[in-house]
């Protein structure tokens, strides 16, 4: 049995306990994924499961604290659960979580370029088979094979967790962890001056319209309606269009990921205009486990880092002036 | 020195801002670039005060609180430790140069320290010079589009 026949059946089984399950089903074509909320046993057959799921189902879980819900992840999505836990967002009793090994998602974004690179149009994208690590998607009358490892997103090249870290069922045979993530994008990023950089992050930041998608999609983002960008009093952000307005919008949203950020790269995905935000919580998270040892979703009981502190702190300077 | 910068400082109530006022009335020379913020504890400062106050033009930004094990509130100062230690450490990436924050302890009995802290600071900030500007003026706008129409 597959590991999709095996969830189905699995959450069949255990909903009649739960209000629903957040899963994926079939978006609005064949390359879209869509989550959908399952109720009935019929919903449960539309679930999909395969390197279309990209988005990341704990987002919606805040939304539903207090009823009991079941939801479908994958490894990373599994870690967003642990960090809304550790801060008491959800309660452990109220979630049961579903989980099968995870190989990777396609980032959609790649797959269009590299359709544009035979001059296809993602659009028309009919069909898609997954076999193994090849995906064949049909378009226009022919068929296209992609490998999934060239398609995959930037996060699950690095990605150390390809198991659910926290799970009620787990369906199949674990995958092996990977080699812990050596941040050599940033190290590539942080070799040009800061000028470069502060060029690079203007004309990014250029582009983006301020839809307020990637803070949206972001499963640590839990103040919705009272974000401080929005706020008049105080005024943090302004509605002026300007480049260091969003600029600064990206920074509340960095700092306030600060030691929190579960790197699931989905306010990237979401960005309409393709703004790499993801390496700006990647600097941080980098620093932040060197600083405290600590990575964010890996640990039910740990204690953000920044929510507490050492009276000596050992990896701390405290500037002798 | 050359011509003066625009330098803002937040500085703890209880120690702080103690130490500056003893360094003023103990008449100890010091650079006048410093704009201070009085604020109520270090542990008050949002590390977004300091990026904000950089992105909208300030050449340098110091902070400075109770040393710590000697907070007013007990442990203000070791939130605001690590807190400080992310933000200055985050800086690199978005293209801000970190030497232009700094944070530093200075106790209300230390006047000399104070001074001590604000000449070297404001000496760093001058040898790095005026910080690149990244808020664009809106008024350069409307002066922009004024001469378009």
């Amino acid at each position: 049995m597959s590991h999709l026949e095996q969830l189905k059946a699995a959450i069949k089984e255990r909903l009649p306990e739960l209000e629903m399950v957040i899963g994926w089903g079939q978006g609005f074509d064949a390359l879209h994924a869509t989550p959908i909320f399952m109720k009935t046993p019929e919903d449960v057959d539309k679930l999909l499961w395969g390197p279309l799921n990209v988005h990341n189902t704990a987002t919606y879980l805040t939304a539903y604290k207090g009823k009991k819900v079941g939801v479908v992840v994958k490894g990373c999505d599994s870690r967003s659960i642990i960090e809304l836990l550790q801060e008491k967002l959800l309660n452990r009793d109220d979630v049961v979580v579903f989980a099968a090994p995870c190989s990777g998602v396609a980032d959609l974004t790649r797959i269009k370029k590299s359709l544009e690179a035979k001059g296809l149009d993602m659009g028309r994208v009919k069909a898609v088979a997954v076999a193994g690590d090849t995906l064949t998607l049909s378009v226009a009358g022919q068929d296209v094979a992609l490998s999934l490892k060239a398609v995959a997103a930037d996060k699950c090249g690095r990605c150390q967790y390809h198991n659910a870290l926290v799970s009620d069922v787990f369906v199949g045979e674990p995958l092996q962890e990977s080699a812990a993530d050596n941040y050599d994008d940033l190290a590539e990023f942080e070799k040009q001056s800061m000028d470069d950089r502060m060029a690079y992050w203007k004309k990014e930041m250029e582009r983006c319209i301020r839809c307020y998608a990637c803070r949206n999609a972001c499963p640590m983002c839990v103040c919705r309606d009272h974000c401080i960008a929005q706020s008049r009093e105080p005024g943090w952000v302004s509605q002026r269009d300007d480049v260091s307005e969003k600029f600064f919008f990206q920074m509340i949203h960095a700092m306030h990921l600060a030691g929190r950020c579960t790197e699931c790269g989905e306010c990237q995905r979401v960005c309409p205009v393709d703004i790499p935000l993801l390496l700006l919580k990647r600097k941080l998270n980098k620093e932040i486990k060197e600083l405290f040892d600590y990575q964010a979703g890996t640990k039910i009981d740990a204690k953000p880092p920044l929510l507490a502190f050492k009276v000596e702190e050992e990896n701390i300077n405290e500037r002798g002036w | 020195m050359s011509q003066e910068l625009r330098i803002v400082g937040f500085l703890c109530n209880w120690c702080s801002y103690g130490g500056a006022d003893t360094a003023g009335v103990g008449r100890f020379t010091q650079p006048t670039d410093l704009r201070v913020i009085r604020v109520p504890c270090s542990g008050r400062i949002d590390p977004l005060f300091i990026l904000k106050t950089l992105v909208n033009g300030a050449d340098g930004v110091l902070v400075s609180g109770c040393h710590p094990r000697d907070c007013h509130y007990a442990e203000g100062n070791f939130y605001a430790r690590r807190r400080l230690e992310v933000v200055h450490r985050f800086m690199p990436i978005l293209g801000i140069d970190p030497r232009r924050f700094s944070y530093t302890w200075v106790s209300a009995s230390e006047g000399q320290r104070w001074q001590h802290v604000v000449t070297t600071f404001t000496n760093e900030i001058h040898a790095l010079g005026p910080a690149p500007k990244i808020a664009g003026n809106p008024m350069e706008k409307l002066g922009a589009l004024a001469q378009a129409v």
